[in-house]
């Protein structure tokens, strides 16, 4: 048996290969950033916030952990609506994102809280520093020192898992693939080079924030 | 036309979800299997296998799921078998999980002290004594947690099998939802179905995991 392998009519397409990596890549800046406000408020609130909210925040947390990213997506898309609560592709891809790595980083980053010595919030403390004073200038960076490597293992899975939101029609690399494969029915090779755009982005990703973690969060 | 009642929803997902179980419990053993059959080349410690298992570790930690199943789901086909869901779904997932127990068991058996594998092999013991008398009894106690928690991230996998057509949790939700228009309904309840399963898998997890620390404290 022959089997031809023919990568130039997906290469040809190109712009939209580069289109979709450049939304995966937006989706994944967003994710990021806005999730990673989202996990620093939520663990601040688990360890510190009132109880009922504690409570809130953990059932959001192990909620999230412990249900396919699949579903929460498609819960938001094609759930809420019926709740009222319409939502594009793009803005239901982004929101979703958001929840999940806020509750992924939520956890590594109380393990990361959760092992600063007493010892430096009373000094904080004693420098008449206020406590959320002492959170953000004391507590906080060591602790993102401490747990940066499995933040970034945690955002390079969301980046990833942002190939689920093809699903819903979100334009990124994973559906610029699928669209590409339907038009010339080179599925095989169409899916090889979009899985292997995300291997090097996975890479890319991986040494940057490697290299950003040291040089703006914690470097000297 | 037939009114859906709640129970008929959840009764109808109970079913689906057996596909689920199976999928993960196929993919897990299958994985397992794999995996172990890696860490032993591994750890025979020469070069050019030792390279190509960690770009295969690579190249499926690197890469989505979602591509991974129809790389396998188109692959297949091309290469003149006729695959069912089943088959794609299954082995893309068994590779996927041996990928990562490979990777999980390697951290285990190198967090063993070196002078084990030094002493029993001054013991003149051969490799495959070394590796089942002295070093796996320890390795196992540790690697137990990571691998009950890595289940847990293996049923979550299986619901992007959904994709390529294989009928468990997600896909029957999807269908389900589609006749009785009732969305957020449906995937609340498969939400709720994949948290009923996870969640003690994860508890079980971190329950091993606190055991474990009480010992080396």
């Amino acid at each position: 048996m022959h089997i031809e392998l023919q990568f130039l009519p997906i290469l040809v397409q190109w712009p939209m290969l580069l289109r979709g990596a450049a939304l995966t890549v937006g989706l994944t800046a967003v994710a990021t950033v806005v999730g990673m406000l989202v996990a620093v408020l939520c663990a601040w609130t688990r360890m510190h916030g009132p109880l009922a909210l504690r409570w809130v925040v953990g059932t959001y947390v192990e909620l999230i952990r412990n249900t396919p990213f699949i579903v929460q997506l498609f819960f938001i898309f094609f759930g809420l609506p019926a709740a009222g609560v319409k939502l594009t592709p793009l803005t239901a891809s982004m929101l979703t994102l958001v929840v999940n790595l806020g509750a992924y980083a939520t956890e590594i980053i109380r393990a990361g809280i959760q092992a600063t010595p007493r010892g430096q919030i009373e000094a904080g403390l004693s420098l008449a520093l206020t406590r959320t004073q002492t959170f953000i200038h004391i507590v906080l960076p060591p602790a993102f020192k401490k747990v940066w490597p499995a933040l970034v293992s945690q955002i390079t899975i969301v980046m990833l898992g942002s190939a689920v939101c093809g699903q819903i029609s979100t334009e990124e690399l994973s559906f610029a693939t699928n669209l590409i494969q339907s038009r010339n029915f080179r599925a095989f090779e169409a899916y090889i080079i979009g899985t292997l755009m995300y291997l090097a982005l996975a890479i890319a990703l991986r040494r940057l924030l490697n290299w950003a973690g040291a040089r703006f969060l914690f470097g000297r | 036309m037939i009114e859906f009642t709640l129970w008929d929803i959840v009764r109808n997902l109970l079913l689906a979800a057996r596909w689920t179980v199976a999928l993960s419990l196929v993919a897990f053993i299958g994985g397992g299997v794999v995996g172990a059959a890696l860490l032993v080349v591994r750890l025979m410690g020469r070069p050019t296998p030792n390279r190509l298992i960690a770009g295969y570790v690579q190249l499926f930690q690197g890469t989505p799921l979602l591509m991974q199943l129809f790389l396998l789901y188109f692959g297949l086909a091309l290469m003149g078998f006729n695959t069912s869901a089943w088959v794609s779904a299954g082995l893309a997932l068994t590779l996927y999980a041996s990928a990562y127990l490979a990777d999980i068991w390697r951290g285990c058996v190198e967090a063993i002290p070196r002078g084990q594998w030094e002493a029993s092999r001054s013991l003149a013991l051969s490799f495959g004594q070394q590796l089942t008398h002295v070093i796996l009894p320890q390795a196992v106690r540790i690697a137990v947690p990571p691998t009950v928690g890595f289940l847990v991230q293996l049923i979550k996998g299986t619901a992007l099998a959904s994709v390529v057509g294989f009928v468990e949790l997600t896909k029957a939700g999807g269908m389900i939802a589609n006749v009785t228009y009732a969305p957020l309904l449906v995937y609340g309840c498969v939400a709720l179905l994949y948290f009923g399963l996870c969640f003690p898998v994860s508890l079980y997890a971190r329950s091993l995991e606190r055991k474990l620390n009480v010992g080396h404290r």
